[in-house]
């Protein structure tokens, strides 16, 4: 069994996060860290290699402080890595960042068939949940987005996703991709083990040249969407806070009669 | 690169959510979103569109386009039999709800109509010609505006982005039948299950105009969570520490991983108030806190805050909304 893992490499929810004058998320910060839904991700693939024997390749599209999120992979037990690292790649939307990670895919695949493309719900920093879906377009394998229970035998997955108004079960020959939420396990800590094991493991470096790609079609020359203004949002005014002093619960109706809530 | 200069009588096409053979509310706020753009025309996938024909021109559909179902409703499916009807009826905006399934669907659309991608949009406009469309990042810290760079855009909006404004002496709207997509030769996925959640009989969760959360601050009572939500119409929602634990099902879940709401009024008890969980409803219009411990961060972006116990304050505000309602 070959599993690919994507990973990305984002700023960390508890920092200052901002966006740049050109409205990207500003990388610039020094405290990113492996895009913590994609630790379940890892997660999975290793219970999977595990259980049926087989190698997991962290992949992530990014720039250099991406390098990060592989290594913390590697750390996790991963055993191989790859990280495509270009300048063209700045300012990609989702399409580009997609046909990135389909091309790297498809070369990983050239090398050696991949059975399993597992990746997380979503990058915490742009929120979009769409990347899955279409790196699954673009490569023509089936997609079994959010997991939160994930089966693998040798030939097939099935999945069992919770959805706004059901529950479904999905099974599919493999090749697939899945993605799973954070529901689906409890990702591992990397050990003392892990981490020196890591350190001998060596990280594949490709650029757009290498995968074929062209640089036209990704990054801000690809975008569809331009960012024209990126503000912080303004303190919320007029905030009250009051201590119960028995009387609270009443204020309250009050307050939202006030408001025009109820 | 083409700058979008569509002309404000351009279809902008709305796809119909709809559950047993109603139109789910937001799909009304888009229609009133679409007109403010271009011409609203709507599309229903599946049978059953009679009946709610006077709803979608009420709000503003003057076409509705309708197209056979697919028996699993999967992703790439549904994406393919909407850009079918996109590249058929020269659609320029297609507007739909911006839930986990409508975003994959979205992209997928955007990705076979060569469309710009928006997604939990909470705002469309045209600026000049320009499709302009707003989004709150970093839970909900910072708001940006983009401009969509093509001739042809997707945007999932969040509900409550509008409200759904009723036209006037609207007509019966022209009914354009479509073809069933061909299944394409590719991937094959087994649809192995499909539960239906049963209707809470409240509002639902990413839809509601009020929202009560209660958090590990219950101890797994939510009896008062759910007598003020009562009270108000609310929907209830919970942290994940409360779906966790098993007290409510996970699809109460409000936060990055959850559900995002952004409601009128958002009522947290027993909330602190974690990132994760401020990712999912911190573009709210109101947001009230009730929580015994004064340091809690959610004071730090509550509108109203009470520090004090949510079995004591949550009951007695209940009991005053009734009272003052009579
Ligand atoms: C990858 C990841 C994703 C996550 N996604 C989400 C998500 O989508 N949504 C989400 O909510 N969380 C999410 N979390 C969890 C999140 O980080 C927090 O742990 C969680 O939101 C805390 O829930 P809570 O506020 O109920 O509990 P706590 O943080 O324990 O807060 C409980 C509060 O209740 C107060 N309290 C106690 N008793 C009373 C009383 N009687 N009356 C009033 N107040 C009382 C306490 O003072 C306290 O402030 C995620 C975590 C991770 C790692
Ligand atoms: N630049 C990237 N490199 C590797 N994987 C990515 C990248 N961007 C997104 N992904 C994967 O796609 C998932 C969803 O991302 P998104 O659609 O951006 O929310 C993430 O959890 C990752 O698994």
């Amino acid at each position: 069994m070959r599993i690919v893992v994507c990973v990305k490499h984002v700023p960390d929810l508890q920092a200052e996060r901002a966006f740049t004058e050109q409205g990207w998320v500003d990388r610039t910060q020094g405290d990113g860290t492996l895009n913590e839904l994609d630790e379940n991700a890892v997660e999975a693939a290793l219970a999977v290699a595990e259980e049926l024997g087989g190698e997991v390749t962290v992949l992530t599209v990014g720039p250099q402080d991406a390098e990060d999120a592989v290594r913390r992979g590697l750390q996790m037990g991963a055993d191989h890595a790859v990280h495509v690292l270009d300048d063209a790649i700045a300012g990609s939307d989702a399409f580009g960042t997609a046909a990135v990670l389909a091309a790297a895919l498809r070369a990983l695949a050239g090398q050696e068939p991949v059975d399993l493309v597992i990746t997380g719900m979503a990058a915490l920093d742009g929120l979009m949940s769409v990347v899955p879906t279409l790196v699954a377009a673009e490569l023509g394998i089936a997609q079994l987005t959010l997991a939160a229970e994930l089966t693998v035998t040798e030939g097939s997955v099935r999945v069992r996703r919770e959805l706004d108004h059901a529950t479904e079960v999905l099974e599919a020959p493999l090749p697939a991709l899945v993605s799973v939420t954070d529901q689906s396990n409890q990702p591992r800590y990397p050990n003392f083990k892990g981490i020196m094991a890591a350190r001998k493991k060596p990280v594949t470096t490709w650029s757009l040249d290498n995968l074929g790609v062209d640089p036209q079609r990704v990054g801000a020359a690809g975008a569809r969407t331009r960012v024209v203004e990126a503000t912080p949002r303004p303190p919320r005014e007029n905030r009250v806070l009051v201590t119960d002093d028995g009387e609270a619960g009443v204020q309250l109706a009050a307050y939202l009669v006030e408001n025009r809530l109820v | 690169m083409t700058i979008s200069t569509a002309p404000a009588d351009s279809t902008i096409l709305v796809l119909v959510d709809h559950t047993g053979g109603t139109v789910r509310p937001p799909v009304l706020e888009l229609l009133t979103l679409a007109r403010s753009i271009g011409r609203a025309e709507a599309l229903w996938i599946g049978d059953g569109v009679e009946p709610v024909l006077d709803t979608l021109a009420a709000h503003g559909a003057s076409t509705v386009h309708r197209a056979p179902a697919d028996a699993r409703g999967l992703v790439p499916t549904v994406a393919g039999t909407v850009a079918a009807v996109v590249e058929r009826t020269g659609a320029q905006v297609v507007l739909l709800s911006s839930t986990f399934e409508n975003k994959e669907i979205a992209a997928r659309v955007a990705l076979a109509t060569q469309a710009a991608l928006v997604v939990d949009a909470a705002g469309v406009e045209r600026v000049e010609g320009r499709l302009v469309t707003t989004q709150a990042a970093f839970a909900g810290t910072w708001t940006l505006r983009g401009e969509v760079t093509t001739d042809r855009a997707v945007v999932a909006v969040k509900p409550n982005a509008v409200p759904a404004l009723a036209v006037d002496g609207a007509a019966r709207p022209d009914v354009v039948e479509h073809p069933a997509v061909p299944t394409q030769a590719g991937p094959d996925v087994t649809l192995v299950e499909r539960v239906e959640r049963a209707a809470s009989g409240r509002p639902e969760l990413g839809e509601a105009q009020a929202v009560v959360v209660g958090g590990r601050g219950t101890n797994g009572d939510f009896s008062a969570v759910e007598d003020l939500a009562d009270a108000l119409g609310a929907a209830v929602g919970a942290t994940r520490v409360a779906t966790d634990e098993g007290w409510i099902g996970h699809e109460a879940q409000i936060g990055q991983t959850g559900v995002t709401v952004s409601p009128r009024l958002y009522v947290g008890a027993g909330v602190s108030g974690a990132v994760h969980h401020r990712g999912g409803m911190q573009s709210s219009g109101t947001i009230v806190a009730v929580n015994s411990d004064p340091e809690s961060p959610i004071f730090e972006i509550a509108d109203y805050g009470i520090v004090g116990d949510l079995f004591t304050v949550l009951p007695q505000a209940a009991a005053e909304i009734r009272r003052l309602r009579g």
